[in-house]
């Protein structure tokens, strides 16, 4: 039998995060998101590279180049040929992600300058500064930062869209002996039914949720979805108690939708779990959702009203970043 | 102009300065202990250097005082009684302070102040207590000039340790030094949690890894000056350091080093701690007749030399023929690899030589990762660190640091700079510091990119008095002059920051 370790597009792996839940942690973050939020501050993780090669020529350090997944596919069974074969799935398991893929675009990131000029060139929002990772491949970075952390945050990108690849992870960082008890938490934009899959949840301590639109109107036009599976995932992971903190991101000048949300998601969650209030920040956001949703930040007495709101409607444990 | 003159009319010298610069010029115009013609000229190439010990030892370099015997017995010299309460512990302390030589003439150790205090603290009250040692520190800060004068606390949490941490935030002070003595059995997570915001909003204290002291030293062990392990009850005679750059710079290959240029240049730095240490013990009156050996707060065999080194960074990458610090050691696994191989030779030929009057240790000196000084520019970063500028991410920078640490009993240590919002985050900062303490790491010192004071190389300084400095004024605090060289010929204040996600 062929063993196919299952590889994960990975955009980047921050070693020590105080950002990413409590403590220090390390953050995964993978490529390609199922949302496309007017305010997301990196779009260039919201889609997988077409292999359209735009980048390669326009980069200055000679970093990127072409070529085909199956062999990225072969170096990375190459690594782990002699690692556990408990990740290890038959032909076909995870074929569907990789499968319609023209090609891909191969980052060298020890000549990398991080210029960021190939995501600034790419048509697509998909940076090509992505590796495919096996688990074998993240348990070795995770090995290496095991003592100085209290645990690991997978996010995005969307995280859930590697569900398979995540539990194998999340079982195989439980596994790990020698180091200190580790937390797995998944940073979820909620666009995945955990009620009707809720493996996960059982290798997982939680869910640090996004609710970034209640109201399928607004939810529509600032994610780009009506949000319905956002608030089912809010009743389910706060009834399975795998819910972390929320977080909702507060947009300059609109009274109406921001008080909708946080009145709603405040109501729901009490003081079951962190409450995040976290102020629209222009930097990174595409220029023409900039003109649309404001060229400056909010401000921090316009979001507070919302924290003070929150607090009004039942969260407790609400606060502003 | 002569020397003298030119120290007279410098307008940047405050009296005490002038006196301390004028005092090294006239040991300088003695040249009785004499050293082999090898040395001078190793010395004159930059491969050898005293740290302007100067040329006529009359006192051990550091000296760490057994307080505990000062509040037992009292100091007859001095004409103390033993203290009765804090108002007298304090006072008994401050005098005591002025009459402790050193290297700087300023006491590098001023003692365990929790330790020591806190059975007069916990009989006052809080407000009261925190007056007192309100006062304390301010006295330490404006007559003890020096910020190599360095105080201990912990491993377990005490009143005295919260109120001087308070003082310490509130104060803003870069004198005393301050270093947590940790230990992960002993030190409770909310006592270094407190530790942690102090030193991102002060620079201080440092986190020292109490088990591996203790393990070399004993349970009475100091950190003084920068972060140098030595007994109380005793301290270090003397410390010279291999400029290894330099030592380097004759080798033909990393082999010819190892085998030839290494060892002939540890021989020649060992010669000259030998006939210094004899000097000081032998010739000079301190260890006959100064009232610190003679009542018993210091014991000559509880000295010993601390052999120093410097540059390994750059000495490696010379060696391997590395022209960017970005792919050189630190980075590049072949170049640490060579400098371990550097540190065991230079462990292995230490060792090996029996050390006069080092009766305590085997007979033996102990390393030292010297800071670097003003002068040194970029040409040897200090001890074993990663040269400023080519700093990888954090986890990569410890990675290297603990393959290093354990070499040093008389001290080394790194030091990170951290943005805001670690601040929010101290739990984020001890979670890192437990790890590279538990993997090795015997010293850990961090600061916040904008606060005032700022640790240089291993002392601090405050960012506002170098500015005085600029002017042409005069700053109060003796070592700021050596931040300020630092900064202008080794950028020591331009460490990579450590954001969000380091």
């Amino acid at each position: 039998m062929v063993i196919i370790m299952k590889l994960a597009p990975v955009n980047k792996i921050i070693p020590f995060s105080n950002v990413d839940g409590p403590g220090n942690r390390t953050a995964v973050f993978f490529q390609g998101c199922t949302f496309d939020c007017k305010f997301c501050h990196n779009p260039e993780t919201i889609n997988m590279c077409i292999g359209c090669s735009e980048c390669v020529s326009k980069c200055p350090a000679g970093a990127l180049s072409c070529q085909s997944v199956e062999s990225a596919r072969a170096a990375a069974d190459e690594r782990s040929a002699d690692s556990s074969t408990d990740s290890c799935k038959s032909p076909g398991a995870d074929a569907g992600m990789l499968s319609n893929r023209r090609g891909s675009i191969i980052w060298d990131s020890t000549k990398c300058v991080q210029c960021d000029t190939c995501i600034r060139v790419c048509q697509s929002n998909a940076s090509p500064r992505i590796r495919y990772m096996s688990v074998p491949d993240l348990i070795a970075e995770i090995r290496r930062t095991a003592p100085y952390i209290q645990g690991i945050t997978v996010s995005g990108g969307e995280c859930t869209l590697q569900n398979d690849f995540l539990i194998d992870l999340f079982s195989a960082v439980r596994a790990l002996q020698d180091s200190p008890r580790l937390t797995c938490l998944l940073d979820s934009n909620g666009s995945f039914d955990f009620e009707a899959d809720p493996r996960i949840l059982e290798v997982s301590e939680g869910v640090m949720l996004d609710v970034k639109a209640v109201g399928k109107e607004w939810s529509r036009r600032l994610i780009g979805d009506p949000g319905d599976l956002v608030l089912k995932n809010l009743d389910y992971l706060l009834k399975a108690e795998k819910l972390q903190e929320v977080r909702t991101v507060i947009i300059p000048g609109r009274d109406t939708e921001n008080e909708e949300t946080v009145r709603y998601t405040a109501s729901k969650i009490g003081n079951a779990c962190d409450y995040r209030i976290i102020r629209y920040r222009p930097f990174g956001v595409r220029e023409n959702f900039q003109k649309e949703l404001g060229e400056d930040e909010t401000p921090e007495e316009y979001a507070m009203k919302f924290v003070e709101l929150a607090k009004q409607y039942g969260a407790g444990r609400a606060y502003l970043v | 102009m002569s020397e003298a003159l030119n120290i007279i009319q410098d307008p940047t010298l405050t009296y005490r300065q002038e006196l301390i610069a004028l005092a090294r010029l006239g040991e300088s115009t003695d040249d009785s202990l004499r050293y082999s013609d090898a040395y001078y000229e190793a010395k004159a190439k930059g491969a050898l250097c005293d740290l302007n010990e100067g040329i006529m030892p009359y006192r051990p370099r550091y000296i760490c005082p057994d307080y505990d015997l000062l509040f037992e017995k009292g100091c007859k010299f001095l004409d103390l009684e033993p203290p009765t309460d804090l108002l007298e512990a304090v006072n008994v302390l401050e005098i005591f302070y002025c009459h402790v030589p050193s290297i700087t003439t300023y006491p590098v150790y001023v003692g365990d102040l929790d330790r020591l205090l806190e059975p007069f603290v916990i009989k006052e009250d809080r407000a009261y207590a925190k007056k007192v040692l309100g006062l304390f520190l301010r006295n330490i800060d404006r007559v003890q000039t020096d910020s190599f004068v360095h105080a201990d606390i912990g491993p377990a949490d005490s009143v005295t340790a919260r109120i001087l941490l308070e003082l310490t935030e509130e104060m803003q002070l870069a004198i005393p030094n301050i270093t947590l003595r940790y230990d992960p059995d002993i030190t409770s997570d909310d006592f270094a949690l407190a530790c942690v915001r102090c030193m991102l909003k002060t620079a201080k204290p440092s986190f020292a890894n109490h088990g591996m002291f203790r393990s070399e030293w004993g349970d009475r062990y100091a950190i003084a000056s920068c972060y140098n392990g030595l007994t109380i009850g005793g301290g270090g005679y003397t410390l010279p350091r291999m400029r290894l750059y330099e030592c380097s710079l004759n080798a033909k290959s990393p082999e010819d080093f190892l085998e030839n240029e290494l060892p002939r240049h540890i021989d020649l730095q060992l010669e000259y701690m030998d006939k210094r240490v004899k000097f000081i013990v032998e010739q000079s009156t301190f260890f006959k007749d100064n009232f610190l050996v003679t009542e018993g707060f210091v014991r000559q065999e509880n000295f010993t030399g601390m052999f120093g080194v410097v540059g390994l960074a750059e000495c490696c990458n010379h060696l391997l023929g590395i022209k960017d610090v970005h792919h050189g050691f630190g980075l590049n696994p072949e170049a640490t690899e060579l400098g371990i191989r550097i540190m065991e030779a230079i462990e292995k030929r230490v060792s090996e030589h029996e050390a006069p009057y080092c009766d305590a240790f085997g007979h033996r000196y102990r390393l030292h990762a010297q800071v670097g000084i003003d002068t040194d520019g970029m040409d040897d970063s200090p001890g074993t660190r990663i040269p400023i500028g080519a700093e990888p991410d954090m986890l990569s920078q410890l990675e290297v640091n603990e393959k290093f640490h354990r070499f040093f009993p008389t001290g080394t240590g790194d030091i990170f700079k951290f943005e805001e919002t670690w601040t929010k985050t101290p739990e984020a900062v001890l979670s890192i510091i437990k790890g590279s303490l538990a993997k090795g790491l015997r010293y850990f010192s961090g600061y916040l990119e904008n606060n005032d004071v700022v640790r240089v190389t291993g002392y601090l300084v405050k960012k506002s008095e170098i500015e005085k400095l600029r002017q042409k004024k005069q700053s109060l605090n003796n070592v700021t002059v050596f931040g300020m060289g630092a900064q202008d010929g080794g950028h020591a204040l331009d460490r990579r920051v450590q954001e969000f996600g380091a």
